[in-house]
């Protein structure tokens, strides 16, 4: 077998992979879960839930976190995966990864309780303003806080921990940031910069504002009881998507790279492709255009023909399937038009519907699970598929597991802001 | 490796560079030949700010509700990148931006000032804070405030504005972020990944939020203004509002096009280290000579952004260089994202002219003769250093 691709570049192997959703840590419970039709979605505990319309999410309760912040959770999950797909991989040394990192990173900030604290240092009885706040940063011994809350510190962290080579790159293209940091390792191997290269999505921004912003946006399912049904991507009385949290890794590594050290090969990353959309900031364009051009532009870098059935066609469609309503109906038309009729017959299931929408991460964790879909030959289903969109006349995996042995298969990822993502992955090297 | 051959050589063929100095090449070249701070000590003293020059937005957002989608950071952003695609004669090709790649270094939005500040007056007071923060939180923000504090939305705003949609893809991650987004593009371009992509990135630094955050690191410098070197050794950064897009394309492709290419990239490396002492400049010092050594350029423009350590180090590295140095925060101020691809326009500007600009202070000395080539240096505030050579376009120049 070659170890370059249809086009004469590397392929690229996938040897480790890493994992944490709400579901649980680690390949084994993530996979058992997910196969059983499990939801990880519950009644938010991190914080006072009084006044708000969604008061669910699939937040990661189970990691604890040392002064807890977007950034140290998103932190904490990022080095708990990595830490799983090395040794998974087995490549390099204890903190001497021999390649660039590569990670999607929701945007930093600094939250309401440092805020808070710079106001009560600020001691101001009237009329506070940003000017007090500055005073008594100034004035004080906030330090710490100028480094956590840089964009650059999540990723500083992990380079630093794990001895990943050159300037870490933290990508953010909303719920595509997954994809874009595949794509970005994929790219570095194939010309050749560098023979592995580790990818990180991270994602732990379920705090009071965050959620509000997203419900302000009426982009969430405010179906609060029970919280398991909330996810319903595909159903007829779908009301929006579930913020979540969780965290994926991937080492990535030239088919000839693994080989020659007798890595086991977990997968192959076959291509990648993305479009954007400038319709609209929320909306993606009603003629699916971009949806259609990320998938199409997949296809073709992996070198594959939409109407190719059997061992060398689409198998499975890893949907992004949020649960919008305006999402599930854009992805179908987007996927009706790149494979025609075939996909009517084409599974496509929603990890959304148990793990809700992991945001940053969603595209690094689901196309893992799509690489285990393919490994371990068992469709995830699609949970809470108990009203069919008579609009959508999609094989969504309803609610039940189902075997299937796959060769190929595509993980889709679409961003608010319209970034999208595509990513074509392969079974085996062929 | 794949070959490097001249066809895929990373050419600038658009530059869209708008700060305190003006808009424009022109405009830049004329402020920096006659140097004169342009600085704001008063809005937000003690801290001095260089502060955007005036925008004629609708030149570049024509329609007012964009306008309004945005916070300032991103009408920043757009206008700028608006201004490279002019530059490039790439505005409103329609088949081109189809297919221009596009990578954006992004911080991330502004607050809304009022409604944190009443939020955070009220919450001692409320019988229950954590209710009252979610109710004030859903009540008084606006619902479209998000989309103009994402970092992927200066991006989104390029895509929906001047319709670049052949990708999209944001960095995030200060001064490093800027130069990272450089050399991803001109890689891709290099390697035939990539024909033509837009890269930049937007920093307004005339908003409280950003002042807060670096106040919190004592990072700032107080009172009257200084340029960099001569802030030493106190040091402190004074920020700068800055936009600036490249358009970055391979020469086979600038040539279908017919467009003049303005300067060469002809090599961007970029590290980090946890900045014990000497550990930046070891990185510089393998960066420089991996693109050739000192020989290779007859100037240095330094992004380094005044705090004390780091520059520091930096301008002792530089010394041992031995070449005319400018350190372009004392005239833009410290961009942050937009830094790097700021100085990477000013030293194009440079090399296509044959002149570098004159010194911006005591410390800075002459430059004689037109550049041969020009590195281009950043040092992040806390993390991250760079390096880049820019030179001639000419294809004969090739080394």
């Amino acid at each position: 077998m070659a170890d370059t691709d249809h086009l004469g570049r590397p392929i690229v192997a996938v040897t480790g992979t890493g994992i944490i959703t709400s579901l649980g840590q680690g390949q084994t419970e993530n996979w058992r879960a997910l196969t059983s039709g499990v939801s990880g979605i519950h009644r938010i505990t991190r914080f006072p839930i009084g006044g708000l319309r969604t008061m669910i999410a699939g937040t990661v309760d189970f990691i604890p976190v040392a002064e807890p912040s977007a950034p140290a959770y998103a932190q904490r999950l990022a080095e708990l995966v990595v830490e799983e797909a090395l040794g998974e991989s087995r490549i390099g040394r204890p903190g001497d990864f021999p390649g660039p990192l590569f990670m999607a990173l929701p945007p930093v900030e600094m939250e309401w309780p440092q805020r808070r604290a710079l106001a009560a240092a600020a001691a101001v009885n009237d009329g506070l303003s940003y000017a007090d706040l500055i005073r008594a940063a100034d004035g004080g011994h906030f330090e710490p806080w100028f480094e956590r809350f840089l964009f650059g510190s999540v990723c500083e962290g992990l380079a630093s921990r794990f001895g990943t080579k050159g300037s870490p790159i933290a990508t953010s293209t909303a719920c595509a940031s997954g994809g874009t940091a595949i794509q970005l390792g994929v790219e570095a191997i194939r010309r050749g910069a560098c023979e592995a290269a580790l990818v990180v999505g991270t994602d732990a921004s379920v705090n009071p504002e965050s959620l509000i912003r997203f419900s302000l946006l009426s982009a969430l399912s405010t179906r609060n009881d029970p919280p398991s049904a909330a996810a319903r991507p595909f159903s007829k009385d779908r009301d929006g998507f579930v913020m979540a949290e969780g965290a994926g890794a991937l080492v990535l590594e030239s088919l000839a790279h693994a080989r020659a050290r007798g890595a086991v090969i977990l997968g192959v990353v076959e291509g990648c492709g993305e479009a954007a959309d400038g319709f609209h900031r929320t909306r993606s364009s009603p003629d699916g255009k971009p949806i259609i051009a990320c998938m199409t532009r997949a296809l073709a870098d992996a070198g594959l023909r939409p109407d190719a059935v059997g061992p060398g066609g689409i198998g499975y469609v890893n949907a992004h399937g949020t649960g919008t309503p305006e999402n599930d109906k854009m992805e179908w038309v987007g996927i009706a038009a790149v494979f025609g009729e075939r996909a009517l017959a084409l599974p496509i299931s929603s990890n959304k519907s148990m793990i809700g929408h992991t945001l940053t991460a969603a595209g690094t964790i689901e196309a893992i699970f799509t690489l285990y879909t393919m490994r371990f030959g068992l469709l995830p289903p699609t949970i809470n598929y108990d009203i069919p969109d008579p609009a959508l006349p999609i094989d969504c995996v309803p609610n039940t597991a189902r075997p299937a042995k796959v060769s190929h298969a595509i993980s889709n990822s679409f961003g608010f802001g319209g970034q999208n993502v595509c990513v074509v992955l392969g079974a085996e090297p062929s | 490796m794949i070959p490097m051959t001249p066809d895929r050589d990373a050419l600038i063929t658009g530059i869209g560079l708008i700060s305190c100095l003006g808009e424009g090449e022109a405009a830049h070249l004329a402020a920096l030949d006659a140097f004169a701070p342009v600085v704001d000590e008063s809005s937000f003293a003690p801290y001095p700010v260089h502060p955007m020059t005036a925008l004629a937005l609708d030149t570049q957002i024509p329609k007012r509700g964009d306008q309004r989608q945005m916070e300032a950071w991103q009408r920043i952003g757009v206008y700028a990148a608006g201004l490279a695609l002019d530059s490039a004669k790439a505005k409103g090709d329609t088949a081109l931006l189809e297919r221009m790649d596009m990578i954006v270094a992004a911080g991330g939005g502004e607050r809304d000032y009022a409604v944190d500040a009443a939020i955070l007056a009220a919450l001692p007071k409320a019988a229950d804070p954590d209710l009252y923060l979610n109710e004030h939180l859903m009540a008084d923000i606006r619902p479209t405030l998000f989309l103009a504090q994402l970092s992927n939305l200066l991006a989104g705003n390029i895509s929906i504005v001047h319709g670049v949609i052949g990708s999209s893809r944001t960095f995030m991650g200060e001064e490093a972020s800027g130069a990272d987004a450089l050399h991803i593009a001109c890689a891709r371009i290099e390697a035939g990944q990539s024909e033509i992509c837009l890269v930049g990135g937007s920093f307004n630094a005339q908003r409280p939020d950003a002042i807060l955050h670096d106040a919190m690191g004592h990072a700032l410098w107080r009172g009257r203004f200084a340029p960099v070197w001569s802030r030493l050794p106190a040091g402190g950064t004074i920020l700068g509002s800055v936009g600036c897009f490249l358009v970055v394309e391979s020469r086979a492709h600038a040539r279908t096009r017919a467009v003049a290419p303005k300067a060469r990239i002809a090599g961007i490396r970029t590290g980090r280290c946890g900045r014990a002492p000497g550990e930046a400049a070891a990185n510089a010092a393998r960066q420089v000579a991996a693109l050739g050594g000192a020989a290779a350029a007859s100037a240095v423009l330094s992004g380094a952004c005044g705090t004390a350590g780091p520059t520091a180090e930096e301008r002792s590295f530089l010394d041992g260089l031995g070449l005319p140095v400018r350190a372009v925060a004392t005239a833009l101020g410290n961009s942050v994202e937009a830094s790097f691809p700021a100085a990477v326009a000013l030293a194009a500007i440079s090399v296509a002219r044959g002149k570098l600009f004159p010194p911006l202070e005591a410390a800075e000395a002459a430059c004689a003769g037109p550049p041969s080539g020009v590195f281009v240096t950043s040092w992040g505030i806390w993390r991250g250093e760079a390096t880049a050579l820019v030179v001639p376009a000419e294809e004969s120049g090739r080394g």
